[in-house]
């Protein structure tokens, strides 16, 4: 029973408030795109052990996506952040730096 | 025998007595009794049977641990079974029952199995029942099921008579557990500012530090009690509330509170029980210990019971279990279970206490009052059937060679102490071995983690492993001053009562009494008295390799049945470590889960029953639906009428009448469960060419055109039509099932991929009304209403016109899904029933009649439409069903078309929508497949197509179909077959799917 | 091995049940083997069971990095079905249900499988409809099923409450072969037949790395030491992820929790499985008494065992929706595992880029019931290198092909 914070409307909510939109970050491939980039954007997924950037929406609340840092091993939470960028923003990766030294996921750490 | 003593019992009101009964016996208790007491007070000191070998068992505990005294309560809608008697409060006219035997209690048939106990071993029905292969099925298992089982199934047609609510509560710091612990970390919780909730599983405060007494600054242990809690109960942040227990902790500081409050009140009005969903900052767990069992041959047999709860039985409820009480131990604490004994004028005709040194000062004390204490002894064997006759005495470091027997009654053992743990545990805390004690207890490095990866759960006294009463109290301090510390407030000092304790002499670990006890003495030494495992079972399952505590728990049973282990755990996986040579803590514990004891399905699933089970999502018409006889099909959320059967006419031939009635002359169709997004902005055709495969942005305001919309993985997920209300803003028809889904689907590309693009979509489904008008008479009755030109000259096919119709605010929509001349007609949901009669009324002289959605479903057949969700089922591209008019070739990008262009999805094998006519006019079953010659490399039957629609087309007289066919419009004018579930082979001949006025005359008029 | 029977038992009886022998040995791991399964699972265990039986081939270790049977084969709500509506689905799930059969048997070692009947509802026109066309399917299929009415139903379910407010109950498709079983002797029987063949289990051996060369497999690091492998096979639900990883590729799936629950014990009230998807629930009575309740996974990544309590919530509230007596009944314990869930929700039974190695996963919340059938066709797989009829369609690269398998075919939608 998970509790986020959603960065648009500040609200701090639990689960049932929001629907998980599984892995952020991903990069569309459409039409001239290769079979294989296709499939990656598609289908491939980290799905790690630790550090997990994911999507969520604030489905019964503001509307609005927005993403996660959490951990899948713990499920500790270290933040929420936009969905309108195409990376972690600085302070993210700092609380994970901090928390997860080491930490990696995808193309970033 | 065990009986009521005339004085004493702290709990019971002796001015108040209540009847009950017990199976079938009228019985009388007092008020305060739980019904184990009860029982107790009335010499029924055997109350069950065991699970496995039926044999006979007595209440062996006084609270949530019992494994035995489980009752079948009630009658009809409020029967249940499985309640434990021990913690069920006596009411007048209390009605229970024993379980898991036939005829009788006394006399019990199945008691056969005890006969054969020893053919019948841990993991036995793995090695045998094997042969014959059927037998299984047919014969032994129903035998094992009639015997397994316990309580006695409610009736089938049973609906609970009693209701249930949810309820949600936030709190900075929540202490489960209202024993001295539980009190005194709240007190230091609640001054320190915490916002404090306090629950206590029992109706009473206090826990069992009543029972055995002592002194805190020098006034009665009860007295400082009652001013904890009458302190607690003036302070504004704190909750108090007793008979709810702390069943579960879960992630994130969530905890489920389970609150009985009519339970022991059932005639009072009101919810049963009540399901607490709370959040909390952190969670005090002081839940207190649990008394663990001796392993001794016949420790089973009614009569021998935990040491602390017979002496919780003579303290609360002034109920003795015999006369003759015989204390057996490894620990101080059971001698205090002596001392309750002889204080009320029974005899304890010996301790024995398997420490070879000894107790320590208590053990004097009990000297001294007389009692005859055997140190280095054990219990060989208990005699005894249907209650305890004696035990026989022999070395504890031996064999068990019987040095005496001594004649007793009841027998109170007692092999230490283990902290409840289970709440520590649910979500992740783990355990520390504690040698000194034997016990685990929770480790405080390692707590469960929150939100924030910081522990959030502290354990308090006894559940801490702190047994001591005075460090019980510093220990609780201490862990409220930790949780406040962790919500970043500051702890108050709180002085802390001055508590004297004798020395005690050090627990030793008892795992087997006696020590070198052989097989038959094992094979009659209970673990898990519920589920009937033995010391022999455990021993057995580590020699065969069952050696995971895991493995031997789902191997012999340990653990597993309605108590969970909470007095055979630790016993049991001692034994496994011996058995296997390793330590305890190498062999670990299962895993803890919730709940920590039963609760009701009823209060899980709380309000939301019957008709409130989901919400209903009902048309502004749907009362007029009502009144006139519909039968209704659920639809998502939403009822839709399915037809509208008028006297004595069934379903199908309404549906039949419902659409020649529209096609000769008017149908009427509630439409507004359809879907209405609003797509707004500069950018929006933009956007809805990305969503629809169709061109959107090159739609004219004013005209409609019908839109399919494909998900990223290019499978038809939407269609509908879409309106150009103006140059910036379009109106997004979808599905009913497809409105919420489909806008969720639009926010999310908006947000999250073309976050840049000004676009705006709103959710306006509900706001209006929609009317389907529909039928050559169609225009007629709007023209009849009046307002807004209607004509063919001013709204042609694919249209659309706002304005006062009737003196509604119409907007009006020349489309059809049924090849009629026909009108949508969308009003303000207000105005919707106010429309709907006026089209009726309107409507009279041209029988205007209204269809629901089987109707409705058959008409667009007879076009060839298709329908979301039959000729599409998440596999189907629009590619599949002809509908590569609909897909843009200008476009260089839409949701779907990368994905469409993948081997499989342009492979021209793919089946082809076609339609399908039966030789005889017959109609094709639902869901017929298309046969082929041969079968696959899997021996199943070749397929070459299959059905996606099919029905009776009243208009044309015979059996319609439409269906995926391999090549399918190629085949034109074949037959292929089609054999049905019901053994016939329907022969159907390809033809067009468009049945019915393929040229489109009816529609453009 | 000595065999099983009554007269075992009663020979072992009179001396008190000390010469029983071990299910399975303890062995310490070997340099090398000819395949090395990871995860001692159902499928695991059986993977190397049809290795041994139909392939000869016997020089084979399970490396399990916890207690053999721990992970979803401990875990799950134990039905056996095999009413799938797909080609590949239904030949496989067939395959597993048919081997379960005489399990007991080839086994010699009593899994229980109890063929009661399993009916999933249709409370919907759409689900009717959707139920039909599967009973068509499966009659050309080979698999038994028949759509039966909501008097049939009640006939068979005598607890259940066809005329409920909301959903009423208008048919259901019924499998009169599929049923039960006792998971856990599922893999206990596998891991004894195997051990019996000169298998090494060899538990408590974590994998931590594997090692290739030249796009091949040549072994894997453990927490007891490297062992060298001629063919991998990784069949480890709920790690498959982390498994992939660490040969260097990744998976179409994602991890997720499932929870079940079961009441206290009755007495025998249901005989049948009934899973009801409207409402999102399904139910039945365990020979021990207990209603055996299976719910939803989470929405979100998550390794922990543990799920939400809404979805419990959400279970029971069709459960009683469903089976109205069943508000009287108590929860007895609730729990969760991980399941592996791919792109189109179907599995997994493949190669994977390294030449050498195998993969069987992402069964997602189905993969009790297709333990024999998923343990034979990963053998073909392995045994031959390239797939058999039974595993074809399974492979990864449906993925990029967009030749999906979809069994959530009732998209739920109408006008």
């Amino acid at each position: 029973m998970l509790i986020l914070e959603c960065p648009y409307c500040g609200v701090k909510g639990e689960e049932t408030e929001f629907h998980g939109g599984g892995e952020a970050h991903l990069k569309r491939f459409g039409p001239g795109s290769s079979d294989a980039d296709f499939e990656t954007y598609l289908f491939m997924r980290e799905n790690p052990k630790g550090v997990h950037l994911e999507r969520w929406r604030h489905v019964n609340g503001c509307g609005k996506w927005f993403h996660v840092a959490r951990c899948t091993m713990t499920l500790e939470v270290f933040g929420s952040y936009s969905a309108q960028t195409l990376e972690p923003p600085k302070e993210i990766k700092d609380i994970l730096s901090a928390k997860r030294p080491g930490w990696s996921w995808r193309n970033f750490s | 025998m065990s009986t009521r003593l005339a004085k004493g019992g702290a709990r019971i009101d002796r001015s108040k007595p209540v009847t009950f009964s017990f199976n079938g016996k009228s019985l009388k208790g007092f008020e305060g009794d739980t019904l184990a007491s009860a029982l107790l007070a009335n010499d029924q000191m055997m109350m069950g049977r065991s699970f496995k070998y039926h044999r006979p068992r007595g209440v062996v505990a006084s609270g949530a641990e019992e494994p035995n005294a489980l009752m079948n309560m009630g009658e009809g809608s409020k029967f249940e079974p499985n309640q434990r008697a021990t913690t069920t409060e006596l009411f007048e006219g209390l009605k229970a029952g024993s379980q898991n035997h036939w005829p009788s209690l006394e006399f019990d048939v199945g008691v056969v199995n005890n006969a054969l106990a020893r053919f019948l071993p841990a993991g036995f029905y793995y090695k045998t029942f094997l042969f014959p292969r059927f037998a299984w099925k047919h014969i032994y298992e129903p035998i094992v099921r009639q015997s397994a089982g316990l309580g006695r199934a409610p009736d089938k047609e049973t609906r609970d008579a009693d209701t249930y609510e949810h309820f949600y509560f936030f709190a900075d710091i929540v202490v489960i557990g209202g024993g001295l612990a539980g009190l005194q970390a709240a007190k230091t919780a609640a001054l320190s500012g915490a916002k404090v909730l306090l629950m206590e599983q029992d109706p009473h405060w206090g826990g069992r530090a009543s029972v055995d007494g002592g002194e805190l600054d020098g006034a009665p242990v009860a007295d400082y009690i009652a001013a904890l809690v009458a302190e607690l109960e003036g302070m504004e942040n704190v909750t108090l509330r007793t008979r709810m227990m702390g069943a579960g902790v879960y992630d994130h500081g969530y905890l489920l509170g389970y609150e009985r409050l009519r339970d022991h009140a059932p005639k009072v009005a009101g919810p049963r029980h009540r399901l607490w969903r709370i959040r909390a900052g952190q969670i005090i767990t002081a839940t207190g210990a649990i008394e663990r069992p001796l392993s001794f041959a016949g420790n089973d047999i009614p009569g021998v019971m935990l040491a602390g709860a017979l002496r919780d039985y003579i303290a609360d409820y002034g109920v003795s279990a015999g006369d003759r009480v015989v204390v057996v131990t490894n620990n101080d604490d059971a001698y205090k279970t002596a001392l309750a004994v002889k204080a009320v004028g029974l005899d304890v005709p010996v301790i024995i206490d398997a420490r070879a040194a000894g107790g320590g000062a208590i053990a004097d004390e009990a000297r001294a009052q007389g009692i005859r204490i055997e140190n280095g002894k054990a219990i060989a064997k208990v005699t005894g059937g249907k209650r305890v006759k004696s035990v026989k005495i022999c070395a504890q470091a031996g064999e068990g060679g019987v040095l005496e027997e001594i004649a007793c009654d009841a027998v109170a053992m007692s092999g230490g102490w283990s902290p409840v743990v289970h709440l520590w545990s649910h979500c992740g805390g783990k355990l520390v071995w504690d040698e000194e004690h034997a016990m685990f207890r929770p480790d405080e490095t390692r707590p469960p983690l929150g939100a924030s990866g910081e522990g959030f759960v502290v354990p308090a006294g006894a559940a801490n492993g702190v047994m001591d009463m005075g460090v019980g109290l510093a220990d609780a301090d201490h862990a409220g001053r930790k949780a406040v510390e962790a919500l970043g407030l500051t702890p108050v000092d709180v002085s802390l009562p001055m508590f004297d304790q004798a020395a005690e002499a050090p627990l030793e670990p008892v795992w087997m009494m006696p020590q070198g006890a052989g097989p038959k003495l094992r094979m009659k030494a209970w673990l898990d008295y519920q589920n009937d495992v033995k010391v022999s079972d455990v021993q057995l399952a580590a020699r065969e390799g069952y050696e995971s505590v895991e493995h031997t728990k789902r191997y012999t049973t340990l653990g597993m049945a309605t108590d969970q282990g909470k007095l055979s755990n630790i016993n049991g996986l001692a034994v496994l470590s011996e058995s296997l040579g390793q330590a305890i803590p190498d062999t670990g514990t299962t895993t803890f889960r919730p709940p920590y004891t039963p609760i009701s399905m009823g209060a899980i699933g709380g309000e939301a029953r019957g008709e409130v089970f989901q919400p209903l999502r009902r048309t502004p018409m749907h009362a007029w639906h009502e009144a006139h006889n519909a039968t209704f099909e659920p639809v998502g959320q939403w009822r839709r009428p399915y037809a509208y059967p008028r006297g004595e006419e069934s379903v199908h031939e309404a549906v039949n009448r419902e659409i020649l009635a529209t096609r000769a002359s008017l149908g009427l169709l509630d439409a507004s469960t359809l879907g209405k997004l609003i797509v707004k902005g500069p950018d929006a055709g933009k956007f809805l060419d990305m969503l629809y495969t169709n061109m959107m942005s090159s739609l004219k305001p004013g005209k409609c055109r019908y839109g399919l919309m494909c998900s990223e993985n290019g499978f038809l997920s939407d269609d509908g039509v879409v309106v150009r209300l103006d140059e910036e803003t379009f109106l997004c028809h979808t599905t009913t099932g497809g409105a919420e889904r489909i806008h969720g689907h639009m926010e999310e590309w908006l947000q999250t991929e073309w976050w840049d693009w000004q676009v705006y979509v709103t959710n306006a489904t509900e706001q209006w009304a929609q009317i389907g008008v529909v039928g050559p008479n169609s225009r007629k009755v709007l023209e009849k209403l009046g307002g807004v030109d209607v004509s063919k000259e001013a709204l042609g096919f694919m249209e659309y016109t706002s304005g006062k119709l009737g003196g509604f605010d119409a907007r009006i929509f020349r489309i059809s899904f049924a090849g009629e001349l026909s009108y949508e007609i969308a009003v303000p949901a207000s105005q919707g029933a106010a429309l709907w009669d006026a089209l009726f009324e309107a409507g009279a002289e041209y029988d205007a009649t209204p269809y629901g959605t089987e109707a409705m479903h058959v008409m667009r057949a007879e076009k060839g439409f298709i329908m979301i969700g039959d000729e599409t089922d998440g596999t189907i591209i629009p590619q599949d069903l002809g509908l590569h008019w609909a897909i843009s070739k200008k476009k260089e990008d839409f949701l779907g078309k990368r994905a469409q262009e993948r081997e499989f999805m342009a492979n021209p094998e793919r089946w082809q929508l076609v339609g399908l006519e039966t030789v005889d006019g017959s109609v094709i079953p639902d869901g017929a497949y298309a046969v082929s010659e041969g079968t696959n490399a899997n021996g199943q039957r070749n397929v070459e197509g299959r059905v996606t629609s099919t029905y009776y087309s009243p208009t044309l007289g015979k059996g319609i179909a439409m269906g995926l066919l391999h090549k399918g419009p190629d085949r034109m004018g074949e037959t292929v077959e089609f054999p049905g579930t019901d053994g016939k082979s329907y022969s159907a001949k390809v033809v067009s799917a468009v049945f019915y006025d393929p040229e489109g005359e009816k529609q453009n008029v | 091995m000595r065999r099983y029977s009554a007269f075992a038992v009663a020979r072992e009886a009179a001396r008190f049940h000390s010469g029983w022998e071990r299910a399975w040995r303890s062995p310490q791991p070997k340099k090398k083997y000819d395949v090395i399964i990871v995860g001692a699972g159902g499928h695991g265990l059986a993977t190397a069971f049809y290795l041994g039986k139909n392939f000869g081939i016997t020089n084979v270790a399970i490396l399990e990095k916890g207690w053999l049977g721990g992970g979803n084969t401990g875990r799950n709500t134990t039905i056996i079905r095999s009413n799938y509506l797909q080609d590949p689905s239904a030949a496989l799930y067939e395959k597993a249900r048919s081997l379960y059969e005489t399990l007991s048997q080839d086994l010699n070692y009593n899994v229980m499988f109890s063929p009661r009947g399993v009916i999933m509802l249709a409370q919907t026109e759409h689900e009717v409809r959707g139920y039909k066309r599967t009973a068509h399917a499966n009659m050309l299929q080979g698999v038994q099923t028949e759509y039966i009415n909501a008097a049939r139903v009640k006939e068979l379910v005598p607890i259940i409450d066809t005329n409920g407010p909301r959903y009423p109950v208008l048919g259901g498709l019924y499998q009169a072969r599929g049923g039960t079983a006792r998971h856990d002797a599922v893999a206990w029987g596998y891991a004894r037949a195997c051990s019996d063949m000169g298998m090494d289990i060899i538990q408590q051996c974590e994998v931590t790395g594997v090692r290739s060369s030249g796009g091949k497999v040549t072994g894997v690091e453990t927490s007891k030491g490297a062992i060298d492998c001629d063919k991998l096979g990784l069949v480890v639900a709920g790690n498959s992820g982390a498994l992939a990883n660490m040969a260097g590729f990744r998976l179409p799936m994602e991890s997720v929790a499932l929870q079940a629950l079961v009441s206290e014990p009755i007495k025998p009230c249901m005989d049948v499985v009934v899973m009801a998807n409207t409402v999102h629930g399904y139910m039945s009575q365990s020979d021990k008494g207990e209603m055996v309740i299976g719910g939803g996974t989470d929405g979100y990544n998550n390794y922990t065992q543990r799920g939400s309590f809404h979805h419990i919530e959400e279970t029971v509230r069709a459960l009683v929706e469903t089976f109205p007596m069943v508000s009287r009944l108590k929860m007895l314990r609730q729990w969760g595992g991980i399941v592996d869930v791919t792109g189109d929700r179907s599995p997994v039974i493949g190669k994977t880029p390294l030449g050498n190695c195998f993969i069987n996963a992402g069964w997602g919340t189905g993969g009790f019931k297709a333990i024999p059938g998923g343990g034979w066709a990963t053998a073909e797989l392995i045994a031959k290198g390239e797939p058999g009829p039974l595993s074809a369609e399974f492979g990864m690269e449906r993925f990029i092909e967009g030749r999906f398998i979809d069994e959530s075919v009732a998209a739920g939608v109408a006008h």
